[in-house]
């Protein structure tokens, strides 16, 4: 068999053509959906956090430690074959999302913060001087600083977990590799695993593109 | 105008300021003066509570900024400008929108409104023409008028300066203390930290000598300069040798 026949096999391409563009836009909206809660939960732990009071920032801090050295696996187990045991059934998409979502979340807080925290003391007072509230320094002077220094890292960090979106294959969600997975065995063809390459290539090529030039931009 | 009664800050066990008692008249340029470490800065920014007094009083206008809290304080510090050492502009906002946010923000100001008082006050320190530049696009004496602009666009009725020119190049400190000569002569109320001698003289009313967290010595400039009274006042000129010796 030739190498063509082998990665590029015709009909086999026209034949799960369809199934795959299925998947793609599942791995598409979940990835948006963990990106948008992942960051917008990040911000709100690390605004939460610059209020200084430990009753939040001990739940957070945890919160962030154990997020992040946790494998996303060991947790997207427990909680798909685990919960139900306790009565808490959730879809796989969802164990997907809040599972992803809670891990982008915790690197994001940690990102936010060490870009709060570098924001010079001189900024506050500056704001505060000028009549500005506690929490109108924060939005209009602390945090645009904050993130436009985070945003390389919060780029990668997004891009390395909405890729993890393929370990929903193991709960059944029918994502790209889990569609192009089960294709392969069907038909005896890799041809399938290309095209899955090809549509991850097709989502995350562009953002790594868009990185790079935010990245010149902002460093 | 401002009236600081038996201040007093102490930061932990150590007492910086030890029953400070100074006013400032309206229209009147008071000059603080003092080694390193007399508590000058601390003083100042007990003044806007940007640093909390232990203990003792602070009334703008017969009203206690130390009584204020929440925005009952935002709103006392509109009416206290203060120009930091190092300017601290925000360096993601233009010239412009630096000028502009405390206006709209705490002030309430409508856009056009703060952006015309903005560039009227741009055009006061002659820097009109940097409206839409970076900050880091500006000289440090730029920097720093542009710092003065942003709080006299809030009508501040007193002005507070820590050490404005410290962290210029020599040949940039004039352009800045020109500009605070020329507030003066409009009737600014200032209160002024400071090492150049020379604009004491020119400008002061007063002049403020503190050490060890107190205020040693008081009086117009010809007096403290010309006819110290106490000995670390003295010692303290000496240092200063080529402005003393006039
Ligand atoms: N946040 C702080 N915590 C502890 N000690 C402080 C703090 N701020 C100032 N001090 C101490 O208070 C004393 C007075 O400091 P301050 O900055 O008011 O002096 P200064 O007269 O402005 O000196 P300089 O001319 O060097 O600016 C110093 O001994 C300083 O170490
Ligand atoms: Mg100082």
């Amino acid at each position: 068999m030739s190498f063509l026949d082998t990665f590029f096999d015709g009909a086999v391409m026209a034949k799960y053509l369809p199934d795959l563009l299925a998947a793609l836009v599942t791995t598409l909206w979940l990835s948006a959906a963990i990106v948008i809660a992942g960051l917008a939960l990040g911000l709100v732990l690390a605004c939460l956090r610059t209020l200084g009071r430990w009753y939040l920032t001990l739940p957070i801090v945890a919160f962030a430690d154990i997020s992040r050295a946790l494998p996303p696996l060991v947790v997207i187990l427990v909680f798909y074959f685990g919960l139900p045991g306790l009565g808490i059934r959730l879809s796989g998409p969802m164990v997907l999302f809040i599972v992803l979502g809670g891990v982008l979340a915790a690197f994001a807080e940690e990102i936010f913060w060490a870009g709060l925290t570098s924001v010079p003391k001189g900024q506050w007072e500056a704001g505060r001087a000028t009549g500005l509230s506690f929490m109108q320094t924060l939005f209009d002077i602390a945090l645009p600083q904050a993130i436009r220094l985070g945003i390389p890292s919060l780029v990668n960090r997004a891009l390395a977990i909405t890729k993890m979106t393929a370990l929903g294959s193991v709960i059944g969600v029918k994502e790209i590799l889990s569609v192009s997975s089960s294709a392969q065995s069907f038909s005896g063809s890799a041809t399938p695993l290309t095209m899955a390459a090809l549509a991850y290539l097709a989502i995350f090529l562009p953002v790594v593109i868009f990185a790079r030039l935010l990245e010149k931009r902002y460093t | 105008m401002l009236e600081i009664n038996q201040l007093e800050k102490c930061f932990g066990t150590t007492q910086v300021l030890k029953s400070i008692d100074l006013s400032v008249k309206p229209g009147e340029l008071v000059f603080v003066i003092g080694p390193s470490g007399s508590g000058k800065s601390t003083m100042l920014r007990c003044c806007n509570r940007l640093e909390e007094p232990t203990s003792g009083s602070i009334l703008l206008d017969s009203e206690h900024v130390t009584e204020c809290h929440g925005r009952a304080l935002d709103k006392m510090r509109l009416k206290i400008g203060m120009v930091f050492q190092g300017f601290h502009l925000y360096p993601h906002k233009s010239v412009l929108a630096n000028v502009m946010l405390a206006q709209v923000k705490a002030l309430k100001r409508s856009k056009p409104e703060a952006k015309a008082r903005a560039m009227e006050m741009l055009e006061h320190v002659g820097l009109a023409h940097k409206a839409d530049a970076m900050p880091s696009e500006l000289s440090g004496g730029q920097q720093q008028r542009v710092a003065i602009a942003r709080a006299l666009a809030l009508d501040p009725k007193v002005m507070l300066f820590d050490e404005p020119t410290s962290a210029l190049d020599p040949e940039l400190v004039g352009s800045v203390l020109k500009v605070m000569k020329q507030l003066r002569q409009e009737g600014m109320t200032m209160l002024v930290v400071s090492h150049e001698m020379e604009f004491a003289r020119e400008a002061a009313d007063r002049v403020v000598f503190m050490d060890g967290g107190v205020v040693v010595e008081a009086g117009p400039p010809e007096d403290i300069f010309g006819n110290p009274k106490s000995e670390r006042l003295r010692a303290f000129l000496s240092r200063l040798q080529p402005t003393t010796a006039a």
